[in-house]
C-alpha cells in the first residue's frame, strides 16, 4: 500500500519550519546588507507585491476552486482604500490604514463572489470579469477616490511605522517583507485548518461537501472575502512600497493575468508556488532583455522586447499546463528528491 | 428540473398530503407491524420501534420518464435494509430522494417522525444522516484522515479566526476530530493509508474511506449507493463485514443499494425489490428470493413463454 511513496527515500526528518526560518532569516539579516538598490527596487519589492497577491489568489483558485479574473480590482481598491484611509482620517497608523484597506477589498470580494453561488469554471471567471472593469472605471470615473488629482496618479504617502521612517529602498522592503511573512504564516495556518479542509472539499466534490454538512455558500464568500483582504494588502504594497505612486491604469486586466499566471506557472494550492511564480514574472521579463540585448544588441528595443516577452510566457504556461500541471513547486519537489537520493546512495 | 413543473409538485405534493396521512400512514404502520409479527416472531424489539425513516407515495419523473412511482418504504431502526432492482429501476433516484438531492414530485419523506417534501440536504448531517456515492466522492486533494475528519466539519462551531491564530473552542475541536478520524481509520483498519492523499488510493480503498467519512459523524441512519460496485468477490465480502460491524459498534441503521444479489441476501435484514420504479417485492432475504415476481423481473429463471408469444 506504501508502493508509491517508498519510491524514494523521505527526507531526512528536519522539521518543516526549518526552511521557512532559514529564508526569513536570511531574508533579514543578509539580503539588507548586500542588496544594491536596483535589487530592492526592481526585483525584491515587486516580487513581495506579487507573491502576496499569488498567495491571496491561491487561497481562491487553488484551494477553494473559484476562478478569479479580477485581482488586480482587489490590489486597486486595497492601494486607493489605503489611500484614502491614510488622507482622510487624522491620526490612524499606517498599519490601521492598511487593515482597513484589506477589509474593504474583501467586502468588494465578497460582492463580486455571489455570483459564485450559481456559477462555476468559466462562467464565474467571465463574471469575476465585471469587477475589473468597474472598479477600474470607478476610480477613473470618481477623483474623490484620487483626491482630485488632475492626472487621476497619486503619490503614496511616506512609510513610517511608530514613527519610525521606512523611506530607503531597505526600509520600504523590510516594511514589505514583515507584511508579506505575517500574512503568509496565517494564509499557511488557515489552509491546514478546517476552513482550509473545506475550501479543498468544496473544490474536489459540490455535492459531497454540501451533504456532509459543509456551508457551502458561506464557506465561498469566506474564500472570496480572505482571497481579497490578502491581494487589498498586496495593492497597498505595490502602490506604496514599491511604484511610490497610485493609478488606476496600474490595474488593468494584464495584471490580473499576470496572478493568474504567477499561480498556475509555481503551483496550484500551494504556498512556495505563489513565490516560485512570482519570481519567474519578475525575474524573467529582466533576464530576456539582458539577454537580448546581449545578443541583438540595438536591435533589441523595448517594443520587441514586449512582444518577445508574450511569446515566451505564452509559450511557458501551455508548457507548464501540458508537461507540468501541479507548476515548479512539484518541480523543485521531485528534482530535490533526485539530488537527496543521488546524495545518499553515494 | 424546469420550474413550472416543479411548482406544480409542490401543489400537487400538499394536496396529496392529506390523503396520504389518511390513507397511507396508519394502514402501512399496521400492516407493517402485523407482517413483523408473521415474519419475525423474534424481532419483537423491532416491531415496536417505529421507523427511523419512512417513505410515503413517493412519486418522481424526470420529463416523461417515471422513476419511481408510489414508492412506499419503512425502515426500522437498527436494520439494515437493502434496495435492489435491474439497471434503471429507480434505485439511485430513491436515495437521492431520501438525502435531498431529488425533490420527489409527490409524497413525503418522514425521518425521525418528521415530514418533508424534500429532506433539507444542507441539514442532512445534522439529522443524523450520511450517505456513500455510486460513483466516489472522496477530497481527492486531500488525505484520508483529512477527508474523514471533514465529515465531522458539520459540528465545528469555531470560525476561521480562531482556527488560525489557534485560540477558543478551534483547538479542541481540531484534536476531536482528527482523534475521532483516527478511531474510524483503525476500525475500518485504513490507519496504514492515513496519511496519503485520497486519490491515489486503489478503488476498493477508496470507497472504504468514503465508508469511513459517512460513519465518522456516527449517523443514525447510513444510506449507502452501491458500496460494492466494482470489487472484486473477495473486497465485497470484506465490505459486507465492515457494513455489519458499522451497524453493530455504532447502533446506525444501514439502507443499502446493492447489484450483487448474493452479498445482499446474506448482509440484509429486509429487502425491498424495485423494478420500472415501482416497489414490487418487500421482506426478508429468503422470501424475496421466492417471490415470484421479483424471480420474473430481476434475479431471472428461463422463462415460461419462450416462444414469445403474444408480444
Amino acid at each position: 500500500m506504501t508502493a508509491i511513496s517508498s519510491d524514494f527515500p523521505s527526507a531526512p526528518a528536519l522539521p518543516k519550519w526549518i526552511a521557512p526560518v532559514l529564508l526569513l532569516a536570511f531574508a533579514y539579516g543578509v539580503v539588507p546588507l548586500i542588496g544594491s538598490s536596483y535589487l530592492f527596487e526592481a526585483i525584491l519589492l515587486p516580487f513581495l507585491a506579487l507573491s502576496l497577491a499569488g498567495v491571496g489568489l491561491n487561497i481562491l483558485t487553488g484551494y477553494a476552486g473559484q476562478v478569479s479574473l479580477g485581482s488586480a480590482a482587489f490590489m486597486a481598491a486595497g492601494a486607493f482604500a489605503a489611500y484614502n484611509f491614510n488622507l482622510r482620517v487624522e491620526g490612524l497608523p499606517l498599519i490601521g490604514s492598511i487593515v482597513l484597506a484589506g477589509l474593504a477589498a474583501a467586502a468588494i470580494g465578497i460582492v463580486f463572489g455571489l455570483p459564485s453561488l450559481r456559477l462555476r469554471g468559466f462562467y464565474l471567471a467571465v463574471s469575476t470579469l465585471a469587477a475589473q472593469f468597474f472598479v477600474q472605471w470607478a476610480l477613473t470615473k470618481f477623483s474623490w477616490f484620487s483626491n482630485d488629482s488632475a492626472s487621476g496618479v497619486i503619490d503614496a504617502p511616506r512609510l513610517s511605522i511608530a514613527g519610525f521612517a521606512l523611506d530607503g529602498a531597505i526600509g520600504r522592503y523590510l516594511f514589505a517583507l514583515t507584511i508579506v511573512a505575517i500574512l503568509t504564516f496565517l494564509a499557511h495556518r488557515l489552509v491546514s485548518s478546517q476552513t482550509g479542509r473545506n475550501f479543498i472539499a468544496i473544490r474536489d466534490n459540490e455535492t459531497a461537501a454540501r451533504i456532509i454538512g459543509i456551508p457551502v455558500l458561506k464557506t465561498k464568500l469566506l474564500a472570496f472575502a480572505i482571497s481579497s483582504f490578502i491581494i487589498g494588502v498586496a495593492g497597498v504594497i505595490w502602490a506604496f512600497a514599491y511604484l511610490r505612486t497610485v493609478e488606476p491604469a496600474g490595474f488593468d486586466l494584464d495584471r490580473s493575468f499576470q496572478i493568474l499566471f504567477i499561480i498556475i506557472i509555481g503551483g496550484l494550492a500551494s504556498m512556495r508556488g505563489a513565490f516560485f511564480g512570482a519570481a519567474l514574472i519578475v525575474v524573467f521579463p529582466l533576464a530576456l532583455s539582458r539577454l537580448g540585448g546581449f545578443l541583438l544588441g540595438d536591435l533589441f528595443d523595448s517594443g520587441v522586447l514586449d512582444m518577445s516577452q508574450r511569446i515566451v510566457l505564452g509559450a511557458l504556461i501551455i508548457l507548464f499546463l501540458i508537461l507540468e500541471p501541479d507548476g515548479l513547486v512539484a518541480l523543485w519537489d521531485r528534482v530535490r528528491r533526485r539530488l537527496l537520493f543521488a546524495w545518499q546512495s553515494t | 428540473m424546469p420550474l413550472p413543473s416543479y411548482t406544480l409538485g409542490v401543489i400537487e405534493a400538499s394536496a396529496y398530503a392529506p390523503e396520504v396521512f389518511a390513507r397511507g400512514l396508519p394502514s402501512s404502520l399496521w400492516s407493517e407491524q402485523q407482517s413483523e409479527g408473521r415474519v419475525e416472531p423474534t424481532g419483537s424489539v423491532a416491531a415496536v420501534a417505529s421507523p427511523l425513516l419512512s417513505l410515503q407515495g413517493i412519486g418522481l419523473s424526470f420529463g416523461g420518464v417515471v422513476a419511481l412511482a408510489d414508492v412506499d418504504l419503512s425502515v426500522r431502526p437498527g436494520e439494515i435494509r437493502a434496495i435492489i432492482g435491474p439497471n434503471g429501476a429507480g434505485k439511485s433516484s430513491l436515495i437521492n430522494v431520501i438525502s435531498g438531492v431529488y425533490r420527489p414530485d409527490r409524497g413525503h419523506v418522514l425521518l425521525d417522525g418528521v415530514s418533508y417534501a424534500q429532506v433539507p440536504t444542507q441539514r442532512l448531517a445534522h439529522l443524523g444522516v450520511a450517505r456513500t456515492f455510486q460513483n466516489l466522492a472522496l477530497f481527492k486533494g486531500l488525505s484520508v484522515l483529512d477527508n474523514v475528519a471533514s465529515g465531522l466539519a458539520y459540528k465545528v462551531r469555531s470560525n476561521f479566526a480562531g482556527q488560525v491564530l489557534g485560540i477558543g473552542r478551534s483547538r479542541g475541536e481540531q484534536r476531536d476530530s482528527l482523534s475521532r478520524a483516527d478511531q474510524v481509520l483503525e476500525f475500518l483498519d485504513l490507519t496504514a493509508v492515513r496519511d496519503r492523499l485520497a486519490g491515489t488510493l486503489p478503488y476498493g480503498l477508496q470507497k472504504r474511506v468514503e465508508l469511513a467519512r459517512a460513519l465518522v459523524a456516527q449517523p443514525r441512519l447510513l444510506l449507502l449507493d452501491e458500496p460494492m460496485a466494482g470489487m472484486t468477490a473477495s473486497e465485497k465480502s470484506e465490505m459486507a463485514v465492515f457494513v455489519r460491524a458499522a451497524r453493530d459498534r455504532f447502533a446506525t441503521t444501514v439502507v443499502l443499494i446493492e447489484h450483487d444479489v448474493g452479498v445482499v441476501m446474506g448482509l440484509s435484514d429486509r429487502i425491498a425489490v424495485l423494478d420500472y420504479g415501482r416497489k414490487i417485492a418487500d421482506a426478508t432475504p429468503d422470501e424475496v428470493r421466492n417471490d415470484q415476481r421479483v424471480i420474473d423481473a430481476y434475479l431471472g429463471v428461463a422463462s415460461d413463454n419462450e416462444d414469445g408469444a403474444g408480444i
